[in-house]
């Protein structure tokens, strides 16, 4: 019979390496999947995790994707994992990050065609900005009515992409579009307004410098700072918190707040790069994987960082996969949820002690 | 008539040998005894002695390593509690396992193998209440009850079941020294219909009045049984620590001026099934330690968070040294001098999952000068922790342990001398050896009285008489959020204290309602 | 606005509040047994996922309506491994099924169908037909009443009524059995249930199939009662809505009939007023899609104040030793 038996401390080796073992048991079952849909299992697992970054075709295409890809989650989950932390589950990112786009180009359209260098800086703080007042909402409900924060900041999520639908339909329309949905590209038609690489041909845009410095703001902040030691403490045990002088709705305004600061200026950062325009489609679920994305990090900026890079690179394959063996996008969806999956169920391992006792000799 | 002598003599509950061994600790280790039938056995010792082990073995929460159980003349092995109910034997835990949510009738129900319909239940309960002199109403929500009531819903549903051996944990611990009364009565009535009772305390003058025999336990193992109405309390004592234990000493001192001074102070309750605090007053002055007694659940975990700031008070409601404190948050109540010691360890006082350098800048963080500009010094707070741990002997491989990893004693060392190290004005504690083991609960006490000696004021909430009545300048209680008048303890009598408790609960709420 | 209409109105909103209600007594069984379950989302997709592709394929609603609710049962199952036996976080459990069944769904849709995600429509056989009650037609000259029974009592599929019928079931389980009590008393104080002997595991995965029978039913609904097909991401927040709806009803069987249905009604009035037209200034049909998710905040917001959920709620249990 098997015993769990709870750890007098989380162990550390276990907490370090189930990430790897879940991402292992993925790729396996991922590839038996593969395989029951009629694919080579190794060929598939190959084009999604290896050539993307090594193939000699494709390497020097989707190598700079990485970074764009990596760049957005690792922003957004950076400021997911301190509410998670916290215990304050801000699940709708996503429509932080679709508010953050809007806001954000809004800014920038209302400027069009200037060329002031201080356009792009005022859209970057209007992008926090949106993210941030969206995120205010499950916020201000919490601390108030003491509103259930995961349900709204999901059902803002629908608002958003309403929002953003009536967004690229109507008010941010292209008005030299002849009448096609969706804004001005910001990279083709506005570069004042226009997200550029930092070092041509990495894919390093402003995003990803955000992002670099996202990781390391959240390192300090939360072995470094007292801040973010309350923040710890509250997500360990709520009551020794407040004994310790933490205030509780304080807390919760940060974290949230500062959570969707950073989905927004996500947001504005893709749709004035990558994206290039707002248009219907523009939420791709970047704030949902970056709840995979901040777990698999193990909540910790450093881990993160990799884990970002991590999904980014599944993004990347997929898309390869997609072109090369006619898997569909979806599948990478499952593989997403199937890594965060194995994530949670292998968690057991560093919080409990697994023991082989004899059945009935206990 | 010989018959009857024999039955009644021959044995009901028979351990043999009995050991039960966990990693790294043997709970108990060959314990044998026997219990009658209509007598009430008292089983001694401290805490960590293996008195719950050794239940939980017999109401079949535990299986033995080795040893065996006879229940009248037929092997007994149960392998699970409802098992050892179908024999015949029935448990009230110290900790009450109730739904607070579900109704007196409901939670009973949920406790039976085999409960009868609703309504057949309710008459049973009424019946059953009415018998033993018990009163409870089954249609009332448990969370509404008072702790008293509480173990009534949990020993009628052992009643119901006819039980032949009754085994009782800590059952008086939650009680005023009426309702003491009011069990014991009940207990008495059922030895006499020839049920018997497992009575586990270490309350020893309570074992005298009521038991018959004693079995003690120490590390383990049996040590000593006797008759408990031939021995006196200290010798009793003598069996179960087998040590003398070091009994804090105190010097006569004059107090200083008025430190804090609480006035009228009121509170809702926090929860919905907290306590409210109604017009609180008191004087607190420097060197004086003045003890809180009272039972569970009246208010002490409500007066403890409204000193520490965690809830706020009222204008005027509190002050420290003259000035209205009531505003302020915990850390500039710290700030001031205030300091608090919360009674629950795990999840209030400390952080269980946090290592112990943490959890020393959980509340060291101000007075100690822990930060700047809100950047941890983490070298320094390292050192406080080592500091804690070196001057109150707290075991432990290191400050970089968890929490959890502590022994309940160990954890409370550490909270206590969190708090002393930070030189404190006035110190508030919560239940400061509650579940701690006897040395290390002496030298809890003899901290908080050298403090004291060094000229702050104390406050000690505790549900244990004996150690107020030791440590204690003044003596007062919390009664369903009301605060007695503080007298000298010096002179006072049980009486007094069980008025000052609030006497029965019924009799209490028989007032109220008329 | 005529009687009619209103009528018409609450017809639809009956019609549309019947998988929400189906879900929300799914939450409800799980949550009052302790386990938070946002994966009602996902349930709710792959079983009108399967049940929509199984009917198509096999012509038959039956068995469309059991291989959707077995999926849903599936995902339950898995929510309380992760969830009761691993002792898993449940928000990210059920996050991660919320991908499992976005991606499973499509992939397998287009694998089987190649029509991006949907499946074929669905013929009257493979569907969940309307039933005409009894007398409908020779009593709707009856005044008020009359209407009443032709429009808004009659004229609904099986599931519609099995749905109002799941109500005072789901209650008399909670309240008059032996089963609910101990099911309400595991999501309160699940140390307490366990110390009765009663095991608290078995209890927690009797709460997940019930509640992924009733989810599945939901799903079925979805797309072969109420739509003729299964669409990409059908469930379109339904699981999430039902959740709040959840909380509004305060864990109660015949609250949650109520809450739910209001939240119907929401629907069907957005749905059958797309475009409002205020003296010149038109409501995008934007904010009327997105009209139900903005009141479901309010009501969330607004009236919820003091509701409180079951103590022992997204708690996995640990037995000391």
């Amino acid at each position: 019979m098997i015993r769990l038996e709870k750890r007098p401390s989380p162990s550390r080796l276990w907490t370090l390496t189930t990430p790897i073992l879940a991402v292992i048991a993925t790729m396996i079952v991922g590839g038996i999947m593969f395989w029951a849909m009629g694919k080579d299992p190794f060929e598939t697992i190959r084009t999604i995790f290896w050539d993307p970054l090594f193939d000699e075709t494709f390497g020097p295409y989707s190598r700079p994707q990485l970074l764009v890809k990596a760049g957005p989650l690792i922003l957004i989950a950076i400021g997911l994992s301190l509410g998670f932390r916290a215990g304050i589950w801000n699940i709708g990112a996503e429509g932080q990050y679709i508010m953050g786009a809007i806001v954000g180009a809004g800014v920038g359209l209302a400027f069009y065609p200037t060329e002031s260098v201080f356009l792009f800086p005022a859209m970057v703080i209007a992008g926090a900005f949106g993210g941030w007042a969206w995120a205010m909402i499950p916020g201000v409900l919490k601390v108030k009515f003491g509103t259930n924060e995961i349900l709204v900041s999901l059902m803002l999520v629908y608002v958003a992409e309403s929002i953003l639908a009536s967004m690229a339909q109507g008010l941010l329309r292209n008005p030299e579009g002849m009448g096609f949905p969706g804004s001005r590209n910001f990279a083709r038609d506005f570069p004042a307004a226009s997200n550029l690489e930092v070092i041509s041909g990495t894919g390093m845009h402003w995003g990803v410098v955000a992002a670099f410095i996202a990781v390391i703001f959240g390192y300090v902040l939360l072995s470094r700072h007292m801040l973010g030691f309350q923040v710890r403490l509250t997500g360990e045990a709520p009551r020794a918190a407040r004994f310790s002088g933490v205030k509780p709705t304080r807390l919760i305004l940060f974290c949230l707040g500062t959570s969707g600061a950073l989905a927004g200026m996500a947001g504005l950062f893709e749709v004035s790069g990558p994206a290039g325009q707002i248009s219907i489609d523009f939420g791709s679920g970047y704030g949902f994987t970056a709840i995979i994305v901040a777990f698999l990090g193990r909540l910790h900026p450093v881990g993160i960082l990799l884990a970002g890079l991590l999904m980014a690179l599944t993004y990347i394959g997929g898309e390869l996969a997609q072109l090369m063996l006619g898997l569909p996008a979806a599948a990478i969806q499952l593989f997403q949820g199937m890594l965060l999956f194995f994530l949670l169920a292998m968690d057991i391992l560093s919080n409990y002690r697994i023991r082989l006792t004899k059945k009935g000799a206990v | 008539m010989t018959g009857s002598e024999s039955a009644a003599n021959s044995p009901l509950l028979t351990l043999e040998g009995l050991r039960k061994a966990y990693p790294g600790v043997v709970a108990n280790d060959n314990v044998s005894f026997t219990i009658r039938p209509g007598e009430v056995h008292a089983l001694l010792g401290e805490n960590g002695a293996g008195k719950s082990t050794l239940v939980k073995m017999i109401y079949g929460l535990v299986k033995p390593d080795r040893g065996e159980m006879t229940l009248e003349n037929a092997p007994f092995t149960p392998a699970n509690p409802a098992a050892a109910r179908a024999a015949g034997v029935a448990m009230v835990f110290q900790h009450f396992s109730l739904f607070n949510a579900l109704n007196v009738a409901e939670n009973i129900a949920l406790g039976m193998d085999n409960p009868p319909s609703p309504r057949d239940l309710s008459d049973q309960i009424t019946q059953v209440s009415e018998a033993y002199g018990l009163p409870l109403d089954p249609t009332r929500i448990v969370g509404d009850l008072s702790a008293g009531e509480r173990q009534r819903v949990e020993i009628i549903r052992c009643l119901l079941q006819n039980p032949r051996l009754l085994i009782m944990d800590e059952p008086t611990s939650v009680l005023t020294p009426q309702e003491v009364e009011i069990l014991f009565h009940t207990l008495r009535k059922l030895t006499s219909e020839g049920t018997a009772i497992l009575y586990i305390s270490h309350k020893l003058e309570e074992i005298r009045s009521l038991c018959e025999h004693a079995t003690v336990l120490r590390l383990g193992q049996v040590v000593d049984t006797c008759d408990p109405r031939e021995k006196t309390a200290s010798e009793l004592a003598e069996m179960m620590v087998g040590e003398s234990l070091h009994i804090p000493t105190r010097a006569k001192r004059d107090l200083g001026e008025v430190v804090l001074h609480l006035d009228g102070l009121s509170l809702p309750p926090s929860s919905s099934f907290g306590t409210s605090l109604k017009d609180i007053s008191l004087e607190l002055r420097a060197g004086e330690v003045l003890g809180i007694g009272g039972v569970a659940g009246n208010g002490q975990d409500e007066l403890l968070t409204a000193l520490s700031g965690e809830i706020l008070a009222p204008a005027g409601a509190v002050c420290l040294h003259g000035n209205d404190i009531g505003a302020l948050g915990p850390n500039p109540r710290r700030e001031l001098g205030l300091l608090t010691a919360p009674e629950e360890r795990l999840g209030h006082a400390a952080a269980p999952d946090m290592s112990l350098t943490e959890n020393a800048l959980l509340t060291g963080a101000v007075r100690e000068n822990l930060t700047t500009h809100g950047f941890l010094k983490w070298g320094s707070v390292k050192d406080f922790a080592e500091k804690i741990i070196a001057d109150f002997d707290v075991r432990t491989p290191g400050p970089e342990n968890a929490a959890r990893s502590l022994s309940g004693g160990n954890l409370q060392k550490f909270v206590i001398g969190r708090e002393i190290l930070q030189r404190p004005e006035v110190l508030v504690v919560n239940q400061p050896t509650w579940g701690v083991d006897a040395s290390a609960a002496a030298s809890i006490r003899q901290a908080l009285l050298d403090l004291a000696a060094g000229g702050a004021a104390v406050i000690v909430i505790s549900q244990d008489l004996d150690e107020l009545m030791e440590i204690s300048d003044r003596f007062t209680a919390l009664n369903e959020g009301r605060l007695a008048t503080p007298r000298p303890a010096q002179g006072l009598s049980v009486e007094d204290i069980g008025l000052m408790m609030g006497g029965a609960h019924d009799m209490h709420e028989a007032e109220a309602s008329t | 606005m005529d009687f009619l209409s209103i009528l018409q109105i609450f017809d639809s909103g009956t019609r549309l509040a019947t998988p929400l209600l189906f879900a929300c007594l799914a939450g409800l069984f799980s949550e009052r047994a302790g386990i938070f379950d946002i994966g009602l989302e996902a349930k709710i997709l792959v079983s009108a996922f399967l049940a929509a592709a199984v009917a198509t394929q096999t012509g038959s609603v039956w068995l469309g309506l059991i291989a959707g609710v077995s999926a849903s049962v599936v995902f339950s199952g898995i929510h309380g491994l992760a969830s009761i036996t691993f002792r898993g976080n449940q928000l990210i459990s059920g996050v991660a099924l919320n991908f499992l069944a976005s991606g499973l769904t499509v992939l397998i849709g287009q694998a089987w169908f190649g029509l991006g995600g949907r499946t074929p429509g669905l013929k009257p056989a493979e569907r969940f037909l309307p039933l005409e009650l009894p007398f409908a037609e020779s009593l709707s000259g009856v005044p008020v009443f009359g209407p009443i029974y032709k429009e808004l009592i009659s004229g609904h599929t099986l599931l519609v009524y099995v749905g109002l019928l799941m109500v005072p079931l789901s209650w008399f389980i909670l309240y008059r059995t032996r089963f609910g009590l101990r099911l309400r008393a595991v999501g309160e104080n699940p140390a307490a249930v366990d110390t009765a002997g009663i095991s608290v595991v078995k209890l927690r995965y009797s709460s997940m199939l019930i509640a992924g029978i009733l989810c599945g039913l939901a799903g079925v609904y979805l797309s072969t009662g109420l739509g003729a097909g299964f669409g990409k991401e059908m469930s379109a927040g339904r699981g999430y809505i039902a959740l709040a709806a959840l909380i509004f009803a305060k864990w109660r069987p015949w609250y949650a009939l109520g809450a739910t249905f209001l939240f119907g009604l929401l629907e069907a009035i957005a749905n059958r007023y797309q475009n409002i037209d205020l003296g010149g200034f038109i409501v995008p049909v934007q904010f009327m899609q997105a009209l139900p998710y903005i009141l479901t905040v309010i009501i969330l917001a607004g009236f919820i104040g003091s509701a409180i959920p079951p103590r022992a709620g997204g708690q996995p249990y640990v037995k000391e030793r």
